[in-house]
């Protein structure tokens, strides 16, 4: 059996509320499929879940805020067996499809594996008579019975009283919890900066060429040229790809790129590009809108949260220069690009024209050291010279 | 006004024997010894030899007798001195009292009242405490009741007379000497439903006889734990009132049936089965059964205690429905 439990989808999140299971008991389930969508200070995120199986029990009902860790559903694990009865062709190891089973009439949502749900028939009746999926409700009853009291419960969060999360309610916690993961940055982290200005007449020439042979929805933007060149210098600094638990450096195998994208309403969420360094610039390109467009919708997923490992952050389109960051705890480093500009540039002896951006490293000095840093820096430019390569 | 439930089932057979000539009781001890429970104590010298008769020990011939005196116009009151010896009886109740109206395309009726003491808790071990006033409730053609309170005692018995088929009427022995409270004004009372002994809104507890007191004494604690237990009497368990169970279960969406019998087969499998049958889809918890452990009821103190159903044990059962 495997446990789920509730994410952490912020470096301080203490708490979540399940909004909704996307699952059902008995539902199979594969490895990185949505099996929750849950509600934190950010946004309603839907979530993953890291094992695949058979959805066994669901622990948690929604409209409950339950802490970080909470054991909220138990997943069995393809090939062991089922805890009631259940027929071989149910523990096969993956779905055929990961979709859920054929729809079942509401007043019996009897499973695939045979398990049936445990509910009382009151319960059971109460729920159909106010259309309430009992699927998902947490039993208090005994041995984990749903009983008419729960479906009431759950007929009032349903009616809208008590846990629907304004705008403004969100906008506000969202506030609170950049408050909270910046102020201990600054606390804890002892921030060290360098910045370099990298030449960027190669990489806007090559785009400018790979662009012209590439559809118009399928153009790439130079920020994602950035993210790229960022996860391949860390390969050669891999301090700085790193989380800082518990006193220690952790460092990741794997390359998430936390890119901090602004919400319209206020606040930002810096949701994780997976394996940036072995992403094609293609792919990298359309991952990157995809996770614009849903950061804004508010359906991002929870290892996109909670999965970082370096942030990177563009204020380009603002004007701004140069970026001094603050490092999103607990990762150890954030790199900053500011505006592509024309600057008077001195190449080959000659004063000439040339695009230029200012990439910033802010970096924990617990972790790393300035020459370290300006390893990485160098690599940067180095990348971005080559942009072919990337 | 307070009596003991023997002077209640006493003042009934008093009060039956007085009204109507064509009464009269028979049994084991009724006469001289003034009944094995002292439930016909003076009744000898009050009401002379002919009416108050002392039999042999043989139930099967005065319960036979009985029946004849019932078909010939009488209104025989059986004591059959306990409901461990009413087996020997078995055939002429089943066979004879329980049948002749329908053999006889309803030329015969047998207005015929056996009384007896059922029940255990009282140290009389295992041949001496069964409570098979279920099994009687099995048999169609006959009235069974189970008075529990001083009221019922008495006036269950006089309602009995009036009928026209076999009534078969358990006192629990333990009930004897407890006191209760008579109804004023209350003689005869109506035989054809069960009663609500305490409003609850949480679970019903459905019981009878001599189980009904300890049912009322776990209601009383679990109001101390805030489950408020309503309590059902059911007075009558052939022909059973559904309404009043069903309608309390209704409200409560949980049910315990208390019976002091085993369960296997017991009068509280019947009451179970018939929520399950009617009220299905108002359970918030399967129904549960609080009953007599399953062997031969046990002649020491701790152990017939550990056998029987008592205010905790009950107590317990609700717990667990209610977590």
């Amino acid at each position: 059996m495997a446990e789920f439990v509730m994410p952490t989808l912020g470096a301080d999140m203490t708490e979540g509320t399940l909004v909704q299971w996307k699952k059902r008991i008995g539902d199979p389930i594969a490895k990185g499929e949505i099996i929750a969508e849950v509600d934190t200070e950010k946004a309603a995120i839907e979530v993953e879940c890291h094992t695949s199986g058979i959805v066994e029990q669901l622990l948690t009902k929604p409209g409950d805020k339950v802490p970080v860790g909470t054991v909220m559903a138990i997943i069995r694990e393809a090939g062991q067996p089922a805890t009631t009865s259940a027929q071989p062709r149910n523990i096969a190891p993956q779905p055929v499809t990961p979709s859920r089973n054929p729809p079942v009439a509401k007043t019996a949502p009897a499973s695939s594996s045979g398990t049936r749900l445990r509910i009382s028939p009151a319960a059971r009746k109460l729920a159909a008579e106010r259309g309430i999926d009992p699927t998902g409700l947490q039993g208090t009853g005994p041995e984990g019975t749903i009983t008419l009291d729960d479906v009431t419960r759950a007929a009032t969060v349903a009616a809208g009283v008590g846990t629907v999360t304004t705008a403004a309610e969100r906008q506000a916690r969202m506030r609170q919890t950049i408050a909270a993961a910046m102020a201990r940055s600054k606390r804890e982290i002892p921030h060290y900066y360098l910045s370099t200005t990298i030449d960027m007449s190669r990489a806007l020439a090559w785009l400018t060429t790979e662009n012209g042979r590439r559809p118009v929805t399928e153009r790439l933007l130079v920020s994602v040229l950035f993210i790229k060149a960022v996860a391949l210098a860390l390969r050669q600094v891999p301090e700085l790809n790193a989380l800082w638990k518990d006193g220690e450096t952790v460092k990741s195998e794997r390359i998430h790129i936390g890119t901090a994208i602004s919400l319209r309403q206020g606040g930002l969420v810096a949701p994780a590009l997976h394996d940036a360094d072995r992403a094609g610039l293609g792919e990298l390109m359309q991952r990157f809108q995809d996770l614009v467009k849903r950061a804004r919708a508010g359906s991002l997923r929870s290892s996109e949260l909670s999965d970082p490992t370096i942030t990177v952050t563009s204020l380009g389109e603002q004007g701004v220069e140069t970026v001094f960051g603050v490092i999103y705890p607990p990762q150890v480093a954030l790199v900053g690009f500011g505006k592509v500009v024309e600057r008077p540039w001195v190449a080959n002896g000659l004063i000439v024209p040339r695009p230029v951006v200012t990439a910033s490293l802010s970096a924990d000095h617990r972790v790393s050291d300035g020459h370290r840093g300006g390893l990485f820096l160098a690599e940067l430019d180095r990348l971005l010279q080559e942009p072919q390569s990337l | 006004m307070n009596i003991t439930y023997r002077e209640a089932v006493r003042s009934g057979m008093r009060e039956a024997l007085q009204r109507d000539p064509r009464v009269f009781l028979m049994g084991e001890d009724v006469g001289r010894y003034g009944g094995t429970y002292a439930c016909s104590k003076g009744f000898l010298d009050e009401f002379g030899p002919e009416r108050i008769r002392d039999t042999p020990l043989s139930e099967s011939t005065f319960v036979g007798a009985g029946i004849g005196a019932a078909l010939g116009g009488m209104r025989p009151i059986v004591e059959v001195m306990t409901v461990n010896f009413s087996l020997l009886a078995l055939d002429q109740i089943m066979n004879n009292a329980a049948t002749l109206r329908h053999m006889s395309g309803g030329q015969f009726s047998v207005p015929l009242v056996v009384r007896m003491a059922t029940g255990a808790g009282r140290q009389v071990a295992a041949q001496h405490s069964h409570s098979l006033e279920g099994w009687y409730a099995h048999i169609p053609g006959i009235t069974v009741l189970t008075p529990a309170t001083v009221t019922d005692a008495r006036g269950m018995l006089l309602t009995a007379l009036e009928q026209p088929d076999p009534v078969f009427i358990f006192e629990h022995a333990y009930l004897y000497s407890m006191e209760g409270s008579l109804e004023e004004g209350s003689i005869a009372v109506e035989i054809s439903h069960a009663a609500v002994r305490r409003i609850g809104k949480d679970v019903s507890l459905l019981t009878f006889g001599g189980s009904l007191w300890k049912t009322l004494a776990a209601a009383t604690q679990l109001a101390q734990e805030g489950i408020e237990a309503e309590v059902v009497d059911l007075r009558v368990l052939r022909p059973l009132d559904h309404d009043t169970i069903l309608t309390s279960v209704r409200k409560t969406h949980r049910a315990v049936v208390i019976d002091e019998a085993w369960r296997t087969g017991s009068f509280a499998a019947e009451v179970s089965a018939v929520i399950m049958e009617q009220a299905f889809y108002e359970l918030d918890a399967p129904v549960a059964r609080m009953c007599s452990e399953e062997v031969p009821i046990p002649y020491p103190k701790h152990l017939e205690e550990a056998a029987l159903p008592s205010a905790e044990k009950i107590a317990q059962a609700v717990r667990r429905l209610l977590r």
